[in-house]
């Protein structure tokens, strides 16, 4: 009986934009699916630094060597707002790496293709940023306090991202004819997975109604795929390439574009680990910290050893 | 090996410019104070975001309880008369 009072309470807070705060009341459901879409959230900043890191040596100047250090670093500090953001649900970040760790958290499948060529960089830029950056702007609006404020900061953050992609998409589509089929060759590659990133369609997905409820997600994910695709087009063919989908094409009576199937097993398939990096990616992230490890010891001991030098002065 | 969570939580205020409020920003971990200075000038003032920063641990913050406790408040509702609007002023009276 109270917890129906309480839920009431809640749903009348949430239909009247109030946020949420870490210590009011909320259902243990929209605990938990906050918990599972912020923590992800956050692997997926954290992951989605090796593939661009796989080409950070090889970067063709210094100039976009250090813009793509400086990008790097941008997903390190988002990744470190969202851990933030999903431990004010009672979490500790201990429990966050070890769930990734041992496959029970997952992160954006995206990430789990790999960068052949420096196109993949602009590619990776321009559609998986700019995937990225259309469904964050929308969270801005989440329900949840502090995962609307971290998005708030990210999105700021995050716009000059999708222009680095652009601008080397550009200069690779301006330039030779092997450029400019590498810049093709990438866009073939990354398209589908781009817009596979919203996830599976409405009527098909597990979480998407409760979370509109409770304005955890402000839009669906298909009216979210649907205003990358719309926005994204005209920019590709700009610069004279062309989309890897024969469906593609503008419907003048809904003013939006109309797009082919996408292929769900493959999507499936890599969500459950048989990608062509899933291995890879969290072998390499359980190594990292693991080799860290070190350092984190040194720094609890250099903490200790200060405090009890202060202790006896 | 110790239990490792990175550190405790600490929380950030950045003051924008100099007579300006800081202000909650968000929160990182750190395991003393010159790391967590370090981390907040790397996360949090990558653009020229401010020219100040306060770091207090989370655990020594004081905080009121949630708003779904709304009778801490209650004292400031019934009190009308705090606000300059309550009073009367006769027509014509003016700068007051």
């Amino acid at each position: 009986m109270e917890n129906a009072k309480k839920l009431e309470a809640f749903q009348a807070k949430i239909d009247a934009d109030i946020k949420i705060e870490p210590k009011d009341w909320m259902p243990e459901k929209y605990r938990r699916t906050l918990i599972r879409q912020i923590s992800q959230h956050a692997h997926s900043e954290v992951i989605g630094m090796q593939p661009e890191g796989n080409w950070l040596t090889r970067a063709p100047s210094l100039r976009s060597k250090k813009i793509l250090m400086a990008k790097i670093q941008d997903e390190a500090g988002h990744g470190l707002y969202l851990y933030c953001a999903a431990e004010t649900l009672g979490i500790k970040r201990e429990q966050f790496l070890e769930w990734l760790h041992e496959g029970k958290a997952k992160y954006s499948s995206v990430f789990n293709y790999p960068t052949l060529t420096w196109a993949d960089i602009g590619a990776i830029g321009w559609l998986v940023d700019g995937a990225a950056i259309v469904n964050q702007v929308s969270l801005q609006g989440t329900s949840y306090g502090p995962y609307s404020r971290a998005m708030v900061k990210i999105c700021m953050e995050e716009s000059f991202h999708q222009r680095q992609g652009y601008e080397i998409m550009v200069t690779l589509a301006n330039g030779t004819k092997e450029q400019k089929e590498m810049a093709q060759d990438a866009l073939n590659r990354w398209w589908w997975p781009s817009i596979m990133m919203f996830g599976p369609h409405d009527a098909d997905s597990a979480h998407s109604n409760q979370s509109l409820k409770w304005k955890i997600k402000r839009e669906s994910n298909d009216e979210l795929r649907q205003k990358f695709i719309d926005k994204t087009v005209e920019q590709g063919e700009h610069i004279g390439l062309s989309f890897p989908d024969p469906d593609l094409k503008w419907n003048k009576s809904s003013g939006h574009y109309e797009y082919g199937k996408i292929n769900w097993n493959e999507f499936w398939n890599v969500v459950k680990g048989y990608g062509p990096g899933n291995k890879k990616r969290l072998a390499h992230h359980k190594d990292a910290h693991e080799e860290g490890s070190w350092v984190r010891q040194g720094a609890i001991a250099y903490a200790k050893k200060k405090r009890s030098i202060q202790k006896t002065a | 090996m110790e239990k490792d969570n990175q550190g405790v939580l600490w929380e950030v205020f950045i003051q924008v410019k100099a007579g300006r409020p800081f202000k909650h920003v968000g929160s990182l971990h750190a395991y003393d104070k010159e790391m967590a200075m370090q981390s907040a000038r790397d996360l949090y003032t990558r653009r020229n975001e401010g020219n100040g920063i306060w770091l207090v641990k989370a655990d020594d913050i004081v905080s009121s309880q949630s708003v779904d406790d709304e009778a801490f408040f209650d004292p400031s509702n019934d009190k009308v008369y705090r606000h300059p609007t309550f009073y009367k002023v006769p027509d014509g009276v003016k700068h007051i």
